[in-house]
């Protein structure tokens, strides 16, 4: 980092005021932490002891035959407590948040696994627990408001502007600001004011330290190339760190396409060529916006990877030729997912299906002695219903109509 | 840094009332032709200072009212180009200093100096940006400076003192002061914490000082009369557009003092 807060030029702390103090202490906090080797070790204790990490690793036999290229792993972060890398970067939080003596915490969350996994931790930690979620979210997301709500968390449903993750986050600033002395603001992404985007990269470094350890006991050596998928970024931060320092390991991210490129219905930031760089929710980065500064909707089937910006780290990356973007449309996801339900018996999130669609095109072109490792960013099982309604899976449609008309009457 | 010609004409104000009153509007809400009948009435009404807010799709430090006006501005179709062509059509029909509002990637995307030049050429005196510390626009303070635009700053209660005397050094025409945490539009109490609160702002800055956040009524003004120097009413005139039409401005803004 160049300046304080920077990846190049990208991130900065663009806050109100009322927040300066707040974030000092924060900073601190953060660098304490990473100072001290007991804080990391207490980190995975807890890790290991709630959230069953390390996650394995699997070798995807069945894929790697049927595209007769690379062998193909899978980075098991669906396999985490909440059935997300979501959990990394909030337990991690939580031991600050404790360390800092507040006692209540607010989220914003998209697909709903960010917001369960900071009610669970508040229900751990024994800290009060709101949720900001979009009204579009809410409706897509139902199952994780069901438990957010059962482990102790009050859900607000945010009907302002778009009434997706970016609203929420809002939302969530605005809490913040009211609420500042008692409460902090768990950030579910790489995104956001400094210190948010290095700090949760920093928990989310927990996948790529695993996933180094793991391709190298198993295949011997490092990757020809790492996918995740990118929303705000945080999952793709946490794999790639593993292999920033060896050039010769590919990184590539894989953004919403949507219903294409150039459909104008996209989350694409990083690929594509509708965003450029702006600075709203209290970063610098690149921005889908459109020429007066207003940010756009933004579209993709998975909830998660819905939003106007990307983590400043991740533009940098970008800049600097280290991390290469791709982007997935809806309909490739679709296709990538039941692939790897019917060949592996493997649920990816829709979010982490993006990844596994840009592997499947490059994993035929490489050569039977390499690896990849797709990073399966979370489990495909919470978006039943978004996935048997793409499907139009006939069963699944007469088990709901037949639910409908049980609670109808 | 000099003394601003904002400054200055506050201070003017200042020797024949014991409170100035800033009052605030969305630029576009909820129209351009709205704006300048409630504009024109709060002049006519003996307002001292205006701020308009260019409208941003996310106003992280607006409550409820000013979002949906944001909101709504955008819906209809306003651009930051209209904003500024509004602002050169009002500065120079009224003898009190206007201002802009507004968060900075309106200000980053238009380009910062087109948008400096623009807002000397529209007569525009000073700058509230609530998302950008002095730590982040070095560029920003500079044309400031050259442009002889008023870089407003904000004090809120979480500030410290040595905080305080730091942005005193990088604003000019006024601080603003937040009367409390949170965002605007909700209700503010004036009791001990505010009074000594406001003795701190007052020791870290030799600038006049403006008091916003939940300020509705004739007896808010007078609570902070004679703590502070100006009174800055923000959300409650857009409801009372909304609920009232402009045509309730002029008498609420000649009661309040």
């Amino acid at each position: 980092m160049s300046k304080v807060g920077f990846f190049g030029r990208w991130g900065g702390a663009y806050i109100p005021e009322v927040l300066h103090t707040t974030f000092n202490e924060l900073q601190s906090a953060f660098r304490a932490a990473q100072a001290d080797p007991g804080f990391w070790q207490e980190y995975t204790a807890l890790m290991a002891g709630y959230s069953g990490r390390p996650t394995p690793l699997s070798f995807a036999e069945n894929l790697s035959r049927h595209f007769a290229g690379a062998q193909i792993y899978i980075k098991r972060e669906d396999l985490n407590h909440t059935g997300a890398h979501k959990a990394n970067n909030v337990l991690g939080q939580g031991l600050l948040v404790r360390k800092m003596g507040k006692k209540r915490v607010i989220a914003e969350t998209g697909a709903g696994q960010h917001g369960v996994a900071t009610a669970t931790m508040a229900a751990k930690f024994g800290f009060d627990c709101t949720i900001y979620m979009g009204e579009v979210d809410v409706q897509r997301q139902r199952p994780n408001v069901f438990w957010m709500e059962k482990m102790g968390a009050t859900v607000v449903p945010v009907r302002d502007g778009s009434r997706t993750l970016k609203d929420a986050i809002n939302e969530a600033f605005r809490d913040w600001v009211t609420n500042v002395d008692t409460t902090h603001y768990v950030l579910g992404t790489a995104c956001g004011p400094a210190p948010f985007p290095e700090m949760v990269a920093w928990f989310q470094s927990i996948i790529g330290r695993e996933a180094r350890e793991q391709i190298l006991a198993s295949h011997g050596r490092l990757p020809a190339a790492v996918y995740a998928c990118v929303g705000g970024g945080s999952n793709a931060l946490g794999v790639f760190q593993g292999f920033l320092d060896q050039p010769e390991v590919q990184l590539v991210g894989v953004e919403a396409g949507g219903m294409g490129l150039d459909s104008g219905r996209h989350a694409a930031r990083l690929c594509g060529h509708d965003a450029s760089a702006g600075v709203a929710q209290g970063y610098k980065t690149m921005f889908l916006q459109n020429d007066d500064g207003q940010m756009l909707e933004t579209h993709s089937v998975a909830a998660g990877l819905d939003y106007v910006g990307v983590s400043p780290i991740l533009s940098h990356l970008r800049d600097e030729g280290r991390v290469r973007f791709a982007a997935a449309t809806d309909a490739e996801v679709m296709a990538a997912l039941e692939l790897t339900m019917r060949l592996e018996g493997i649920i990816p999130a829709l979010e982490s299906a993006h990844a596994f669609v840009q592997a499947y095109k490059e994993a035929p072109q490489l050569a039977p002695d390499q690896a990849i490792i797709i990073n399966q960013s979370g489990r495909g099982d919470k978006d039943i219903f978004t996935i048997a309604h793409a499907l139009q899976d006939p069963s699944w449609r007469e088990f709901i109509i037949a639910r409908g008309r049980e609670y109808a009457g | 840094m000099t003394t601003s010609s904002l400054e200055t004409t506050l201070r003017e104000r200042l020797q024949h009332r014991q409170i100035l009153l800033m009052t605030h509007l969305v630029l576009g809400y909820p129209s351009f032709a709205v704006n300048r009948q409630v504009v024109a009435a709060m002049a006519d009404n003996g307002v001292d200072c205006i701020e308009m807010q260019i409208p941003f799709s996310e106003p992280m430090a607006d409550g409820p009212v000013i979002l949906r006006a944001n909101q709504e501005s955008l819906a209809a179709g306003t651009t930051v180009h209209e904003c500024l062509e509004f602002a050169a059509s009002i500065t120079s029909r009224y003898p009190i200093p206007f201002l802009f509002m507004t968060y900075y990637n309106i200000i980053f995307k238009f380009g910062e100096e087109r948008f400096f030049a623009e807002c000397q050429r529209a007569g525009v005196q000073g700058l509230i940006i609530p998302d950008l510390p002095p730590e982040m626009g070095e560029t920003f303070f500079q044309l400031a400076e050259a442009r002889h635009l008023a870089p407003i700053l904000i004090f809120a209660p979480t500030s410290s003192d040595s905080r305080m005397a730091e942005l005193s050094r990088r604003a000019a025409g006024f601080i603003y002061c937040t009367a409390r945490r949170g965002v605007t539009g909700r209700q503010s109490e004036f009791g001990h914490d505010f009074t000594s609160y406001l003795g701190r702002c007052r020791r870290a800055t030799s600038l006049p000082l403006a008091v916003g956040f939940g300020i509705r009524e004739r007896a808010d003004v007078a609570a902070i009369t004679g703590l502070a120097d100006m009174a800055v009413i923000g959300s409650r005139t857009i409801q009372l557009v909304d609920e009232k039409g402009p045509e309730a401005v002029g008498p609420f803004i000649a009661g309040l003092r």
